[in-house]
């Protein structure tokens, strides 16, 4: 018994001798290391990833972002591998392991060293299992995510160590998730397989099912049969899934159609005036929202993630002072005539569309997403994009204010009052004139609000406003002429009825369903889905 | 009020005036005609303006090189609108009216089909700068843009490297319209002969101008995780990009996991995206703005110099409408007239240096050779190579993975003279 | 009986426009076969755009038939004129034969190249001229009768009939756009041969269907001439002046409205016909929304609710496009465009033609012509009226 102690005292001196002595030797064998990543070709960087990520040393992790990121550079005079950031002409070198300061360099003193897709996986997976052990729990989250997906069975040890030292619950079940996808890919035995395909079929999602699936496809067995019939019941769960997920979708589009509907509900609807020009008024918005985000971009880079705050105010000022003048210019003089405000107002569309398209240039011009908008969440088994559940919230908020500004102020009760009846309006005092002006341009600056929404979701070109104008007239005319709850229930009615239809018929198909039930229900019921009551023969 | 009318009138008339003076004073017989045709506005405007200035550009270039023939050369822009009828009519405006020698133009495979008849009535000859699905190759065009083997096939051939990430299953995503529909039909059939099964590809398509992508890529996403490595062809058109790049983001899918490879996605189309999320998609194309040759790089300076902006970006087509151009002009000089026949005769074999360090060929089928590269998509727009074909490719007009059209062969040289000889019956199918 | 109801039509007007358009259908085409040196000679290319334009013509003079005097203001008309166009272009297409690049003596080359193996149904007896011209007056007129049958029936009216016939439209540009309609898709059908036997290049050819177009046009016209004159004509204006009032009295306006729509739709094809071998093309892209609104914007030029209104509306304008399109104004054109229409509406409610009718009216006796209101009265009007 008594050589043991001793022998593992000297073991534990040997180490701490090796550890003091050769930490230094072990950062400059690193830097060997990571130099052999700029030499030779794909596979050679492959192998010298490998080798990197072997030694464990938890540096080496942001030297493979960095790589990942195509930010490591080879310098030519030396072939050392440096990290390199634009500066003016050149490049701001710094080394990737220590990050000292290296000076600069011409675009022609380094060459970048290329990734390609393959590469990024296997960064991935291996600073996966470099930052396992992380401090930060955020860390360990996504590390645990990217050892999941690469399911790398050599990881298995690490992942266990890990799960014994892991204290955050939903961490943990992810990183016993990962060590299950690895056992499946591991040779270890049935028992241990079957466990990982129990601890999978919890999950219960798309990856879960992939791995699984690969499993049921393999070779005969206890295993293959516990693989497939996890793949049926994950299957069963993701079907009930996939209604949620179109009503989800129909809701998301339906928003869009909302919010582009909703200012020609009111110019349209209310006023009666067939504005063919409301599509313009929608890209007017999403142009103001790419001019804020260029000056933000250009003078105030902190404030950009409150591009769109300020952009909506702007927008709507823009798309409302335009409607006004085209109401003061043109239709003010068309009033009475339905079908010349239709005429008029395509002139004005294309007036305006070909000005955008002199002043901006005919391109897509870049509206970039804020960071509250990017990305997604999982809700369940759907995952949920931050830029749709926004589009939802916003065009139902835009909807509530428009109904409070209509019935609940002067100005709301002074609008219904002219719809209603003009002369009797205007012999109460009622200065029509300006309330047309000011509908109409409440109108326009509602389209300009749903232009700086669908900034984030669709090109911001001059023809933005056509691809909504058709839809937008089916919306309201589906909903009934004159009633903003039509308008609303219009709008998520067609969403969801195309959704539901795409995933069979095709996105092509589906659309054209669409109209085809819209002209018959029409037939149907002329005046929409909520007709306004009167009693006038000829409305 | 009429005589507001009359008002109304009395200026448009003067401003007509203005403008046929402005028009006629254009016209001068010393120099040589050269016919633009791409859409100003409407909704090609977007993809086309850029190659009316491309034109200008190369002929400015010209100019200060002492033209063509001792002559100078002289643009006559017209303005199709993206409407295909005004397409025909003006291209016969073109040749008839102005009598142009040779006209660069259109983007839409419908543009060209519609100005095709006017070019072989009135004998002229047409540049086409665009990738397009092949299966044509008539006398009076020239195919500047990639046929489907000089961009589909090879970035099939990538993915399905061990490089390229070793792809077992595909998803073929299009426009409904004739370009995608050909290069699917092409591309299943050559990757059922490279052993891929039916129940492994996955073919959708969708309108123009699409912009509701969630369950589409949903669908991807789905098909993505059946365990093996899965990769989307796109030859989504244009405006639909961005809602189709920009719900790929959102949803997560990540170049490492399912990279997705487009054919009708450029430096231009990029410059309206945020593309940081996009970091490893791909696009084939037979030119890159990030391509380092001196010729590139001397292109470019001069093109910011003449358009005056130094953040336009150059794309494929603009290579194409180069290569052309200057495939034109040699030929003009090798045949010492501008006369159509003699130029599209003498237009055969003319080789001309490509942007990307090497020589690009008029081949005997009217379509050239080209390198083909694979890039990928950067955080700051542009598209990094990582991985091009050995050597040019030539285009190939007729596809050998179509069963109709795998026995047909073009060569406008003299005995044959034919567009679409059937080899196994000996014919010239189509006189 | 019928022909007393077209001599009923021949005024010395209807004879003026008769002779001057088939004046035009004869002259035209034999100029434009002279020696270039002769001083009266046309060339081809001015044939190939007039020939055109009178195709337009016809569909705007059908517009105004069912807009200017029955009030229906149809935003798909370019449907029928397509689909008359899409008749005329699968009987060129079967024309083809061999030919093709793929020399199938079946199938067209398009459907040669996505691997179709078999000429689907609504593709048969296409090869038969007369047939296809039959098709060209049934497909639009039974889609015109289908659609008036239902939309007359429920009393959808005014507005919401414009925007049902532009949804119409647009959902038939959706479904030609597809492939698998198997009418080529984007593409469209082209690469047409001949006609009848004749090469379709030919001058003589483009000669002949110059003066077809020419001809078809004054046929349109004298049959809208006479409809207008006859009693159902009357009603057909009492029927866009007082609907209500009409049926009242005891019309049954769907009957009127239905005949009027039907008829329209059907010239609107024979256009559509017409145009397709002169301009060699046909594509999806004739459903566009947008051409419908043109078409009617000619008629708003013009003068609606006058028949040569539509025929001068559409040259006009289309000679504008063409005009305007070319050189340095190309990117102007729809600045032009544009205002072209907010001034129509503004200052010439009654178009040019109507304007001009009605200031040879009032010239004897200086009385205001009704309906000719200037802005500051329509606004007024509208004040009182809406």
């Amino acid at each position: 018994m008594r050589p043991f102690p001793s022998r593992l005292a000297a073991l534990a001196i040997i180490a701490l001798t090796l550890f003091g002595v050769l930490r230094p030797a072990f950062g400059a064998d690193l830097t060997a290391q990571v130099n052999a990543l700029g030499q030779g070709d794909y596979a050679a960087l492959e192998k010298a990833i490998g080798d990197l990520a072997a030694t464990g040393d938890p540096q080496v992790a942001p030297v493979l972002d960095a790589l990942s990121n195509g930010d490591l550079y080879v310098r030519k005079s030396d072939n050392a591998v440096v990290k390199a950031t634009k500066s003016g002409s050149g490049f701001t070198l710094t080394d990737p392991v220590t990050g000292a300061a290296l000076g600069e360099a011409g675009r022609s003193g380094v060459t970048k060293i290329k990734v390609n897709n393959k590469i990024r996986g296997l960064v991935r997976s291996a600073t996966g299992s470099l930052t396992l052990m992380s401090a930060d729990p955020a860390q360990r989250r996504s590390a645990a995510a990217d050892v999941f997906r690469s399911g790398d069975p050599a990881q298995i040890p690490l992942l266990d160590q890990a799960i014994a030292k892991e204290t955050d619950p939903g961490v943990k079940k992810i990183m016993t998730e990962a060590r299950a996808a690895a056992v499946l890919k591991s040779d270890m035995g049935d028992a241990d397989k079957i466990a990982a395909i129990a601890v999978l079929s919890t999950r219960a999602d798309q990856d879960a099912l992939a791995m699984l699936a690969s499993t049921a496809s393999g070779p005969d067995g206890a295993v293959k049969s516990a693989a497939a019939d996890a793949v049926a019941s994950i299957q069963g769960q993701l079907k009930l899934w996939e209604g949620v997920q179109n009503i989800w979708y129909g809701v998301s589009l339906g928003s869009v159609l909302l919010l582009a509907a909703i200012g020609l509900a009111i110019t349209f609807g209310v006023m009666g005036i067939i504005n063919m020009a409301h599509g313009e008024m929608v890209m007017l918005g999403a142009y103001t929202t790419f001019v804020v985000q260029e000056i933000i971009r250009n003078s105030y880079p902190e404030l950009f993630d409150w591009s769109l705050a300020i952009a909506l105010p702007l927008a709507f000022l823009v798309s409302g002072a335009v409607g006004v003048l085209i109401e003061r210019s043109v239709i003010r003089f068309l009033y009475g005539r339905p079908l010349e405000t239709l005429l008029a107002t395509w002139g004005i569309s294309l007036i305006l569309q070909q000005a955008v398209r002199t002043y901006f240039g005919p391109n897509n011009r870049e509206v970039g997403n804020p960071s509250w908008m990017s990305g997604a969440f999982d809700l369940g088994n759907i995952a949920i994009t931050y830029n749709r559940m926004w589009i939802v919230v916003f065009a139902l908020g835009v909807f509530a204010v428009l109904m409070l500004v209509l019935k609940r102020t002067p100005f709301g009760l002074q609008t219904r009052a002219v719809t209603a009846n003009r002369p009797m309006a205007s012999s109460m005092g009622i200065r029509t004139p300006l309330v047309d002006a000011l509908t109409f341009g409440l109108g326009s600056g509602i389209a300009g609000i749903a232009g700086v929404a669908l900034s984030q979701i669709d090109n911001v070109s001059p023809n933005l406003g056509q691809s909504y104008i058709i839809d937008s007239f089916m919306v309201v005319v589906f909903g009934g002429v004159g009633n903003l709850w039509g308008t609303l229930v219009g709008a998520f009615t067609l969403g969801i009825a195309n959704k539901f239809l795409e995933p069979y018929a095709g996105a092509v198909l589906a659309k054209i369903l669409v109209l085809v039930f819209i002209i018959l229900f029409i037939q149907k019921r002329p005046r929409g889905l909520f007709a306004l009551k009167g009693r006038s023969v000829e409305a | 009020m009429l005589n507001k009318v009359s008002r109304t009138i009395g200026a448009l008339a003067t401003a007509a005036t203005i403008a046929v003076g402005a028009t006629s004073a254009f016209a001068a017989d010393d120099t040589i005609k050269v016919g633009i045709l791409h859409s100003l506005s409407g909704t090609m405007a977007i993809s086309e303006t850029t190659l009316k200035d491309t034109v200008l550009f190369l002929i400015d270039e010209q100019n200060k090189k002492g033209g063509v023939l001792g002559k100078k050369l002289e643009a006559v822009v017209v303005d199709p609108a993206s409407n295909w009828p005004l397409f025909a009519e003006k291209a016969r405006e073109l040749i008839s009216q102005d009598k142009v020698s040779v006209v660069f133009g259109c983007w839409t495979s419908v543009s060209r089909k519609s100005v095709l008849p006017v070019f072989k009535e009135l004998n002229s000859i047409l540049f086409y700068p665009v990738q397009y699905e092949g299966e044509e190759s008539e006398r009076n065009v020239f195919y500047t843009g990639a046929a489907p083997n000089q961009q589909a096939i090879p970035a099939v051939d990538y993915l399905m490297s061990e490089e390229g990430g070793a792809v077992k299953r595909w998803v073929l995503e299009g426009t409904d319209y004739v370009y995608p529909r050909t290069t699917n039909k092409i591309l299943e059939a050559y990757l059922k002969s490279k052993g891929v099964a039916e129940e492994d590809i996955m073919i959708n398509y969708t309108p123009f101008g699409f912009s509701d992508w969630q369950t589409e890529v949903a669908a991807i996403k789905k098909f993505g995780s059946a365990g093996k490595k899965t990769a989307v062809v796109s030859t989504v058109n244009g405006d639909a990009n961005v809602p189709f790049y920009k719900e790929l983001g959102n949803q997560g899918i990540k170049a490492e996991d399912i990279p997705v490879v487009a054919f009708s996605v450029g430096e231009e189309e990029l410059a309206g995206i945020d593309t940081a999320p996009l970091v490893g998609h791909l696009a084939a194309w037979n030119y890159f703005q990030s391509i380092d040759t001196p010729e590139n790089e001397d292109f470019i300076k001069k093109w910011h110099a003449f358009i005056k902006n130094d953040k336009r970006t150059t794309n494929d087509p603009m290579e194409a409408t180069y290569i052309g151009f200057n495939a034109w002009v040699a030929a003009v000089e090798k045949a010492g007239t501008t006369q159509p026949d003699a130029v599209i005769d003498a237009l055969i074999g003319v080789s001309v240096p490509n942007l990307t360090g090497g020589f690009s060929t008029i081949m005997p089928n009217h379509h050239i050779t080209k390198p083909v590269y694979i890039g990928e998509i950067q955080d700051n727009g542009q598209l990094d190579v990582v991985w091009q074909t050995p050597g040019l490719v030539v285009g190939d007009e007729w596809s050998d993975y179509l069963p109709d059209s795998k026995d047909l062969i073009s060569d406008w040289r003299a005995p044959m003279s034919c567009g679409n000889f059937n080899v196994k019956t000996g014919k010239c199918g189509g006189s | 009986m019928i022909t007393a109801f077209f001599f009923r039509a021949l005024d010395g007007k209807t004879w003026a426009v008769l002779a001057v358009l088939l004046g035009i259908g004869i002259a035209l085409p034999l100029l434009s076969l002279t020696d270039p040196s002769f001083p009266l000679h046309v060339p081809t290319y001015v044939v190939a755009l007039v020939g055109k334009y009178l195709c337009y013509a016809l569909l705007a003079l059908s517009v105004d038939l069912v807009w200017g005097y029955c009030g229906i203001l149809s935003l798909g008309h370019a449907a029928f004129f397509a689909l008359g166009g899409y008749a005329m272009g699968m009987y060129l297409m079967r024309q083809i034969g061999t030919r093709g690049v793929y020399a199938n003596p079946i199938l067209p080359d398009f459907m040669v190249f996505l691997n179709w193996t078999k000429l689907p149904w609504f593709w048969h007896g296409f090869d038969m001229f007369w047939f296809a011209a039959i098709m060209v007056l049934l497909v639009p007129g039974l889609l015109a009768f289908v659609f008036g049958w239902f939309a007359f029936r429920s009393r959808v009216t005014g507005v919401y009939l414009s925007i049902i016939t532009q949804a119409m439209t647009y959902a038939l540009l959706l479904a030609f756009f597809r492939n698998d309609m198997g009418f080529g898709g984007n593409n469209g059908l082209t690469d047409f041969k001949d006609i009848l036997g004749f090469n379709i290049q030919a001058p003589e050819t483009r000669g002949v269907l110059f003066f077809a177009s020419a001809f078809a046009l004054a046929l349109g016209f004298l049959i809208c001439r006479a409809v207008i004159a006859s009693k159902f004509g009357k009603v057909l204006i009492a029927v866009r002046d007082a609907e209500s009032r009409t049926r009242f009295i005891g019309y049954r306006v769907e009957g009127y409205k239905l005949f009027v729509f039907v008829l329209s739709a059907m010239m609107a094809g024979v256009a559509g016909s017409l145009y397709v071998p002169q301009i060699g093309i046909i594509n999806p892209g004739e459903f566009a929304p947008a051409n419908s609104i043109e078409a009617v914007i000619w008629v708003a030029v013009g003068g609606r609710g006058t028949l040569i209104g539509p025929i001068v509306g559409a040259l006009l304008v289309n000679f504008g496009k063409t005009w305007f399109t070319s050189g340095v104004l190309a990117e102007y054109w729809l600045f032009v465009l544009g205002g072209l229409f907010i001034a129509v509406t503004l200052f010439l409610p009654k178009g040019v033609v109507g304007t001009l009718m009605a200031r040879a009216r009032k010239k004897p006796d200086e009385t205001k012509a009704p309906g000719a209101l200037s802005p500051i009265e329509a606004s007024q009007a509208a004040e009182e009226g809406a």
